[in-house]
This record gives C-alpha cells, structure tokens and sequence, in this order.
C-alpha cells in the first residue's frame, strides 16, 4: 500500500503536470483559431459522449502544419535556430576544450577551487548574464571603447542586435556546460599514456591528437548536446541580444503565442520543434548510455 | 612529467576572465553616479537607494521568493520519492514512461514547459497566479532534484539499508534513520538546485503568472528590454552578491562535513 503510494504520488503530479499539458499543446496544434477565449474550436466535450468524441476528432486537422511550411518566416526561423546552435556550440567547444584541459593539468589542490570558479557563474543568474553583455556589446559599450583606445578599429562596430551578439551571449552562458563533461572526462584520462606516446617519440601536440583528443571524445558530445539542445529553443538571449532581425524559433513561438495570440499556430511551432529535438536527444541518450557501460 | 604549460595558464586566464569580467563590470557601474551606464561619473550608492525604494520591484522579490521557497520544497520532496522509486522499486507497470517523463523536462526546451502549463490551466480554468507557478516550478525543478538524489542512492552501500531492514525496522523507518542521513547531502544540494533554478526562471513564469504575480526576472526582463540602468546593475549585483556568498558557504560546508564523515568512518575501522 505504501509502495503504491511511494509511487502514485510523483507518477501522478508528472502525468497531470508534464504529460496531459503536452497532449493539450499537440491537440490545439490540430484545432482552429477563434476569436473568443480560449481562442481554438474544437474543445473536447466529453458530456457529449460519443458523439462529442466523434466530432472532436472530424474536426481535427493539420492545416496549422500546412501553414508553418507555407510562410517562409517559420521555416526561416527553424533554419536560423539550428545554424545560430550549430555555430554556437562549435564556439563554446572551441573555448571550452583549453579550459577543460588546463583544468585537467592543473596540480590537483587547484582543482576543486578551478571548479568552482567554473559552477559559480551557473548558479548566478541567467537573465543578468546575458544582461551584462547588453551593455558591453552596445555601439559605445565596453568593447566598442577599448578597442577604439586601442586603436584596434576607427569606428565602433554594430555588434549589439546581430547574430554575433546571440553566439557571444550562449558561448557565454553555456560554457560551464561545455567544460564540466570534457573536464570529466580528461581527468580520468591515465597520464602513463601520454608518456607512453612521448616516450615512443610522439611531440606534445601529436601525443594530443592522437591520444587525448580521441580519449575525450565522450566528453565532448556530451558537452556539444548539452549546448545544442537548450541554444535551439532559447528565447532570452536573441531577444535580449539578437535584436528584431534574428529569426530563433524560441522568440517565434514566443511571439506568436503573446503578440499575435494565435495558439493553434504556436502550439504547432512548439510540436515541430520539439521534433526536431529528438534526434539530438536520442543520440545524447545512447552516447550517454556507451560511456555508462563502457565504465562498468 | 608536468603536464601545466604555458598554454594551460594561457587558456585559464582568459577563460576566467571571460567568464568573469562582465559580471564585474556590471558590479563596478552599478556604483556609478551618472545614469550612462557605460561613462564612470565617479563612487555613488544612489541606484541602492532608489532600488530599496522600488515598490514594484520589492513586490517582485518578495512573489519570486514565495515561489521559491514552496516550489523547491515541495519538489525536493516529490523529486527524493521520484528517486527512490527509480533506483529502489525495480520494476512496476509504467516504469518507463516514469523515467521518460522525469528526464524529458531536462531537455524539454522552455517556451514549450511553460506554453503547454499555461494551455493546461486555462482548459482547467485555474486563475494564474502564484500558485500556478509553484505548480510550474515544482514540475520541472522536481525532475533536477530527482536526477541529483538518484545518482547518490545508486552509489551508496545498500547493505546498511537492508541491516536495518533485517533487523525490523519498518520500510519508512528504515529510510528516515538509515537512507535519508546518508542521502541528505544529495537532498539539500538538490533543494538549493531547485530554489535557483525557480528564483531564474522567466520563461515558465511569464506563461504561467497572472497580473498581480510578477516575479523578479519578469520585471527584470520588462525593464531590460528598453535598455541597460543603473538600478538593474545594482539589483544584479545584490543578486551575484547572495549567490556567491550562498555557494561558497555550503561548499565548506559540505567539505567540512565529508572530512569529519571520512575521519569518523577511519576512527570506526580502527575501532
């Protein structure tokens, strides 16, 4: 009984809270637009019975699919969205790799303090770090004023409402994520290796790419899936930093459900991105699931 | 052979100066007289001062508190049972839709978490307010706890457990003297997880608020959007402040409480 109840509890807060939510988005992706609140037809009326399910279900259709391939803007946007994640995620791997194996090398008193100083940025507020950057990135921000002073460049850049704001901003706030899995990984990674491959005659570097690169490659997809699947659907850094001009599925979702109050069309936004998460999601479950077993 | 080059101490300077000179420059204009937020006009707290003023910002703090403090507790409760269902019960009809549906909101991206709970009390016809966004936060943030709390009761020995057991404790006793100690480390981490993740969050919240529950990032973001001031890099501040202060203390002290753990089990086997 109290096993049933052990499990009933959570399983029961997750079915109502997670589950029955997301059917609700799938059934108002198939149902028309109205001006009435809420604003779709059909609801499903269940004192109706049968009948009530029947007509339900005739009136479904996928004329909200239909219109997300006609209007190129949302294609558009899921276009950007997986190539601003792309780039970005290559970015943060760039940035993040030295640090992550830096902080392997490090002595190993340093390292719990070198984590920390990582975690500590994850634990402080998203909003305000991305925040941050609005006032760096401005035409007569930060970096605009020293690299005028520097003499760097002659006329402050445009950087600020650009895509290059939004890689700027998720390399930003999506390194810790990036640092902590390779970190993982290259710690555990046996030293007498390298020296082997020196000892035989291999330089430093070429004792990296053959031994450490390919040792860390856990690592590093799941540092890259970590970063790419929440940068596909976010929506405060483009909209903080990316401006009018850049397209993010996040931000059309976002607009479509509070600008234009169209919910069949957003909810139908929401159900395609979603799609086009589960791959990544499933290649970052196996690869996952390989590094457990391969520890075991 | 010493393996920390040249390049390691490259790469870690730059890396954690790019991690941390934004928010320092946010911190250090946050005590700028003037209202440019990008020229120093010399030393003032008057952003504070306005800031303790700020009604509708205290208002705010005041709702994302309260949000916080009920959503982590009870997520960290729902989110221990979660665990201990997935690591202790073994097998059971629905398994694993369980342990899909506790992973799935990890990766769930958020316009679609809080879309889909606003779509859920409008068709329940629950008027918005603070308690839907409990109700919000608890979903998503039980799943972190449940996630942190399962991976230390799947490494800890279960023979303790099954002592107690074969020795009559009842199951709950069992897991309230014996389990909940040894994971209570794991719990605690898993609630201070769960009270940051819903003091940040503004998507979820923005769909499931109602007009008289705007929490702090909402309004933050309100403001954000028609540029950089002054009072948002003094609020931010105080914020960076109680965060930092909050991680590094419990870090010492759970360094403090594993090294007496580690020399009570050492004085134990020397008995």
């Amino acid at each position: 009984m109290r096993r049933l109840l052990l499990i009933a509890i959570p399983y029961a807060w997750l079915v109502a809270l997670f589950l029955v939510p997301f059917l609700i988005v799938v059934k108002i992706s198939l149902s028309d637009v109205q001006l009435s609140i809420p604003p779709y037809t059909p609801t499903l009326e269940f004192s109706a019975g049968w009948t009530g399910i029947r007509d339900f279900f005739s009136q479904l259709d996928f004329e909200n699919f239909v219109f997300l391939t006609e209007d190129s803007l949302y294609w558009k946007a899921y276009l950007s969205s997986l190539q601003i994640a792309l780039v970005s995620t290559a970015l943060t791997l760039m940035v993040g790799y030295p640090i992550a194996l830096a902080m392997a090398n490090a002595e190993q008193a340093w390292r719990p303090t070198l984590m920390m100083l990582v975690i500590l940025p994850f634990w402080t507020s998203f909003l305000i770090r991305v925040y941050a950057w609005m006032g760096i990135l401005s035409t007569e921000g930060f970096l605009n004023q020293f690299l005028l002073w520097t003499g760097v460049i002659s006329e402050p850049l445009t950087i600020l409402n650009t895509r290059v704001a939004v890689y700027i901003g998720i390399v930003y706030t999506y390194l810790p994520f990036m640092i902590l899995p390779i970190y993982a990984t290259l710690e555990k990674l046996d030293v007498s290796l390298l020296e082997a491959a020196e000892d035989l005659g291999c330089t430093r570097r070429q004792a990296f790419w053959l031994v450490t690169a390919p040792l860390s490659k856990p690592g590093v997809i799941a540092g890259c899936f970590l970063v790419f699947i929440p940068a596909i659907g976010e929506f405060v850094i483009p909209s903080l930093l990316g401006g009018s001009q850049t397209l993010m599925i996040g931000k059309v979702l976002w607009e479509e459900f509070f600008s234009n109050r169209d919910w069949p069309v957003a909810s139908a936004v929401a159900v395609v991105l979603l799609l086009i998460l589960v791959i990544p999601i499933i290649l970052f479950q196996r690869n996952e699931q390989r590094q457990r077993e391969a520890e075991q | 052979m010493k393996r920390f080059s040249f390049f390691s101490a490259v790469s870690l300077t730059l890396g954690f100066a790019f991690l941390y000179v934004p928010m320092l420059i946010l911190i250090i204009f946050s005590f700028n007289e003037s209202k440019l937020v990008t020229v120093w006009a010399g030393f003032s707290t008057k952003w504070y001062v306005s800031l303790l003023h700020n009604e509708a910002f205290l208002d705010a703090a005041w709702v994302t508190l309260r949000v916080a403090v009920f959503s982590s507790t009870i997520a960290t409760v729902l989110g221990t049972m979660a665990a201990y269902v997935l690591v202790r019960q073994g097998r059971f009809a629905g398994r694993t839709l369980f342990s899909g549906m506790i992973y799935a909101p990890l990766v769930m991206p958020e316009v679609i978490t809080g879309l889909s709970l606003l779509l859920l009390f409008i068709a329940v016809g629950v008027d918005r307010g603070i308690f839907t966004i409990v109700l919000a936060h608890t979903t998503f943030s039980m799943c972190y706890v449940s996630v942190v709390v399962s991976s230390r009761l799947a490494t800890f020995d279960r023979s303790v457990e099954e002592a107690a057991l074969d020795l009559g404790a009842e199951p709950f006793d069992a897991f309230r003297s014996v389990t909940l100690p040894i994971i209570a480390p794991a719990v605690i981490s898993g609630w201070l997880l769960a009270f940051t993740l819903s003091l940040d969050d503004l998507v979820i919240a923005s769909f499931t608020a109602g007009p008289s529950s705007t929490t702090l990032p909402i309004k933050i973001f309100s403001s954000v959007r028609l540029g950089v001031s002054p009072e948002i890099n003094a609020l931010s501040t105080l914020m960076i402040g109680i965060v930092t202060v909050g991680v590094i203390s419990v870090s010492i002290m759970t360094k403090r409480s594993a090294t007496r753990q580690a020399r009570d089990e050492r004085a134990a086997i020397q008995g």
